[in-house]
């Protein structure tokens, strides 16, 4: 059994940490300015940020399944679940955070250009009423992965203060593999 | 007055009135069965906005297709590009400035026939107080009853100062028109040398 996250592994959870962090704040701060060539250039570049995280987590996932990660160090067994389920979880919200944030653009009436170069496919056509829900859950969705971040962080701060265990270094640690 | 002739005025009356219903109805946009639509690119970001309130006429016979005529009137703060809040800020005076300049406008002048049911249309599009000559490709469609005219046109939306030039790093220039508009059955009828009244 392997001890070590592959580079790929601990290249894909910084990248993609640094990208929704700066997703969310840019969703939170955009969404409440006022109609300004700025605002319209933040959505742009949330919905980026969101196209690419939704890229890399289906690579991540990808290579999870491939790459069968390092076992979990000993801990309680309520430990145990709760870490499989905040992982399950982020994984979860981190494909379907982009997916419905795409459905809320098209449902807008707005296409999502990558870049503002590569069209994507319209997930659906201009709805008023989806465009209400889609807004709702993509809202909440967004509050939802806060709280599933924050979880995360204080389990790492828990394992690397409290049990002193390598759970927070070996995802740091950029070693050959 | 006999009953004779009592019968008499009252059938001249009904005669009349369907005369002045027959030339009001002529060439009139149904604007329910019409859309004009703009598309403005942000960052390369095709938006689709229409605008909600317009009027006009088109008179048009295929026989004589040289004697075609458009004149339309749009509303320059219905344009909706699917948010109310941002609805309020194009009628703003950075954009179409919609209090002091109420109404868009195109005015043919020019026809030239092409092939069947295509024509070119020289006119005038007047949009925030300033106007501009173009020349429209319409196409013309008979649907059952009604018939229908198509055409699409690009224009500078500087030059018509719509959208002050914070805009100019995020959005396009050229703005996409899209029209589609459909009048009544009149249309089928030969062009009628009226002007129908507009306010």
């Amino acid at each position: 059994m392997t001890t070590a996250y592959t580079r790929t592994a601990v290249a894909l959870h910084w990248l993609v940490a640094a990208l929704v962090i700066t997703a969310l704040t840019l969703g939170w701060s955009m969404t409440d300015m006022v109609f300004s060539p700025l605002k319209l250039r933040l959505f742009n570049w949330h919905k980026w940020l969101g196209v690419t995280v939704l890229a890399l987590m289906l690579l991540r996932s990808f290579w999870r399944l491939t790459h069968p990660p390092p076992a979990l160090l000993p801990m309680p067994a309520w430990q145990r679940v709760a870490s499989k389920l905040v992982h399950g979880l982020l994984y979860v919200m981190l494909l379907v955070q982009p997916l419905t944030g795409w459905l809320y653009s098209n449902a807008s009436g707005i296409p999502v250009v990558y870049l503002g170069l590569i069209p994507l496919p319209n997930l659906v056509g201009k709805d008023k009423v989806l465009d209400e829900i889609a807004r709702n859950v993509h809202d909440a969705g967004g509050w939802v992965l806060a709280v599933l971040i924050g979880l995360h962080l204080l389990g790492a701060m828990k394992h690397y203060y409290h049990d002193r265990d390598d759970t927070l270094g070996r995802m740091l640690r950029w070693q050959s593999s | 007055m006999t009953p004779a002739s009592a019968r008499w005025m009252l059938l001249l009356a009904g005669l009349a009135l369907a005369a002045v219903a027959a030339l009001a109805s002529e060439g009139a946009i149904d604007a329910s069965q019409s859309a004009i639509v703009a598309t403005f690119r942000q960052e390369g970001v095709p938006v689709d906005a229409p605008f909600k309130r317009f009027s006009g006429t088109v008179l048009y016979n295929a026989a004589h297709p040289e004697a075609a005529s458009a004149a339309v009137d749009v509303e320059a703060g219905s344009l909706d590009i699917g948010d109310e809040s941002y609805n309020a800020e194009l009628r703003k005076t950075a954009w179409f400035d919609s209090t002091h300049f109420p109404q868009a406008s195109f005015r043919s002048g020019a026809i030239k026939p092409g092939s069947a049911d295509h024509f070119d249309a020289t006119g005038t599009l007047s949009i925030k107080g300033k106007s501009q000559t173009i020349t429209v490709s319409i196409t013309v469609q008979h649907t059952g009853r009604a018939t229908a005219f198509d055409g699409s046109f690009e224009l500078s939306r500087r030059y018509f100062g719509v959208g002050d030039p914070d805009w100019d790093a995020v959005l396009d220039d050229k703005v996409l028109v899209r029209f589609h508009l459909q009048g009544s059955a009149a249309n089928l009828t030969p062009a009628a040398p009226v002007q129908s009244s507009r306010s």
